[in-house]
């Protein structure tokens, strides 16, 4: 595609904004409509543009299909985790209020964190049925 | 610590879950799923023992109290059935690895093991949880990797079948969340005990029949019952042995605590079965499932989907008993749950020994097999016992409390179509038995006794099934105390 000037620049272009934007609708959530899911396939759009314009190799240059891997699992940890964390504070399972010592902060807090898990993972697993799709019949599959 | 049991009970496997995944290694995530299994059972046999001396348990989820936010409720009923779910994925972790190296290339094992802990814990989510929308999520869970488990056997068929599974179970778990939907616009709750408060409010409408209606046909669908069961047989025939094994003996056993669960404790005994009739829809049903299904069985040529076949006679049983709504009848259904998960455990994990020495499980690809493999045809035999309803066998007790069930309301017809069962399931283990036993083994290297690690989880299943067939007064004490809670009476 290298004699498409116009999709490369206006993707080069739009891809910083996606990314800002998924950022946005992911801490925007807990105001408005938006949340990890939503920003998880936000995040991962903006790759899967890139790998459009700019071809699956390089997609995989960018974010290596390991790293996908490991967010799709990870996104799960952090989730379960803060859970976690407040078992160990005393508080029944995914209890947000014991996170900060005023409990309106530890719900804040809870929220994001649990949030930024549902993202992780939302985007990890979008990205990988991409590549999954978009690799079918390459020679490594 | 121990106040936290419940949740720890679900958290633990789900966050092994991806530690699985990452770990990236085909032994050590498999280390992992036995952790987290082991952990499960352990967690499981505490909450019994505490649900047994002290009653019900409730745990509020993120602090927030019932009605509200999403509760863990704990009865004899549910605890019973966390039991099953849990003792088999413990016995079945440890025969898995094996197993799985054989039969699943190595490159996928992590992920094999991380869709078997995420299995087991959608089952425990169903069977802990006392929320009827959290229910729907830990369907999802637990039905999701037992697509992609299944999606993982060696025949190229299971693709497809896995396929077939997924679009059924879909319609299936569609139809519960429309359900679910339902009861929530005419209560405005979803906990279980609160939404039991509420519904007889409104049970005179259109709405709540229809609601029922929906939650029938989709949690049918999931328990496989006859006409909904298309998607079984191939679904257990091309899956992995442990799987095969494991979602043989639970998938279903949760699916019919669910419709216990939703008929007993949602909607009542006396809406579901007086109102409803729903014992008009299940009772012909389960009879006719038990007498064709155990036909269609004997006709089989592969083992594995001949155990399917006899797999829905089986769920005809409970189906049966559930559906004559006494204590005694629903006593029946609830045993056979745990002896049916142990017997179809066992067998399946004989034919798994199979798998690995001779490479099919055709029923005449077992020929001479009683001769070079004794220790795993002793076991299927055992087993295949087990599944005719022999004295010393679990099958024995569940059969005799069916048939008392069925006596006691002077049903006896019922009892006679339960014996048929029996003889019919007689045919369909000869079969194998024959070919094992009694035709020569062919020419060539004769296939060596399985591996220990395979053989001593089989062997600890069939020694169950001989225990509590023996000894049943645990189980069958257990299943009358749960039978009770679900009716509401005794305690």
């Amino acid at each position: 595609m290298d004699d498409r000037v116009i999709l490369r620049v206006g993707a080069k272009f739009l891809i910083p904004f996606i990314l800002l934007f998924a950022l946005y609708v992911q801490f925007h959530g807990d105001y408005g409509p938006g949340g990890g899911f939503q920003a998880g396939v936000i995040f991962a759009a903006a790759f899967v543009l890139y790998a459009l314009v700019y071809g699956l190799p390089n997609a995989e240059r960018a974010m290596p299909p390991r790293v996908v891997y490991i967010c799709s699992a990870l996104g799960v940890v952090i989730y379960a985790g803060v859970g976690v964390v407040t078992l160990l504070k005393g508080a029944n399972f995914l209890d947000y209020g014991v996170l900060a010592h005023d409990p309106e902060h530890g719900q804040h807090y809870g929220i994001l964190f649990v949030e930024l898990g549902v993202l992780t993972t939302v985007f990890g697993v979008m990205v990988t049925v991409f590549y999954a799709f978009a690799g079918r019949g390459r020679k490594d599959g | 610590m121990s106040a936290h049991l419940p949740v720890l009970l679900i958290v633990v496997p789900l966050l092994a879950a991806p530690l699985a995944a990452l770990v990236r290694h085909p032994r050590g995530s498999w280390v992992v799923a036995l952790g987290a299994s082991w952990w499960a059972l352990g967690v499981s046999i505490a909450l019994l023992m505490r649900v047994l001396a002290d009653g019900t348990i409730s745990y509020e989820i993120g602090g927030w109290a019932a009605p509200w936010g999403i509760e863990y409720r704990i009865d004899v009923a549910n605890a019973f059935v966390l039991l099953i779910v849990s003792g088999i994925g413990a016995v079945v972790t440890p025969y898995a690895r094996v197993s799985v190296e054989r039969e699943v290339e190595a490159a996928r094992i992590p992920l094999f093991h991380t869709a078997f802990i995420l299995c087991l814990t959608g089952l425990l989510g169903i069977a802990v949880t006392g929320d009827v929308f959290n229910v729907f999520v830990f369907l999802e869970i637990s039905s999701l990797s037992a697509y992609a488990l299944i999606a993982l056997g060696q025949d190229r068929r299971a693709l497809t079948s896995a396929y077939q599974y997924l679009v059924m179970g879909s319609v299936g778990a569609t139809f519960i969340v429309i359900g679910i939907g339902l009861l929530y616009v005419m209560t405005g709750t979803l906990n279980m005990a609160d939404l039991a408060v509420r519904l007889p409010e409104v049970a005179a409408t259109r709405t709540i029949p229809v609601a029922f209606a929906f939650l029938t046909v989709g949690i049918c669908l999931k328990l496989a019952l006859f006409p909904l069961h298309l998607w079984l047989p191939n679904a257990y025939t091309f899956a992995p042995s442990s799987v095969t094994a494991f979602i043989a003996s639970t998938a279903t056993k949760v699916a019919v605590y669910m419709l216990l669960r939703f008929f007993f404790t949602v909607f009542g005994a006396a809406f579901s079965f007086d109102v409803m009739q729903l014992d008009m829809v299940l009772m012909p049903l389960a009879l006719v499932a038990i007498v064709s299904m155990s036909l269609v069985a004997i006709y089989q040529q592969n083992a594995k989907r001949l155990l399917a076949y006899s797999s829905l006679a089986q769920i005809g049983y409970m189906i049966l008993g559930i559906s004559l709504a006494s204590v005694t009848g629903v006593t029946a259904g609830i045993l056979h749950l745990f002896n049916h998960a142990l017997m179809k455990g066992a067998l399946f994990m004989t034919l798994g020994c199979v798998m690995y020495r001779v490479g099919s499980v055709r029923v005449e690809a077992m020929a001479g097999l009683g001769k070079t493999m004794p220790w795993t045809m002793a076991a299927f035999v055992i087993g295949g016992l087990s599944l005719i309803g022999v004295p010393l066998t679990v099958g024995f007790v569940s059969k005799w409390y069916l048939v008392l069930a069925a006596l006691e309301q002077g049903l006896w017809p019922l009892a006679v179509v339960v014996l048929l069962g029996s003889l019919l399931a007689v045919m369909y283990v000869w079969k194998v038995v024959e070919v094992a036993y009694f035709q020569p083994p062919p020419d060539g290297d004769p296939p060596a006794e399985a591996p220990l690690s395979l053989l001593v989880p089989t062997w600890a299943l069939v020694v169950a099934n001989l225990y509590f067939g023996i000894d049943a007064k645990l189980t069958a004490g257990v299943a009358m105390r749960a039978a009770e809670a679900l009716l509401g009476v005794g305690q």
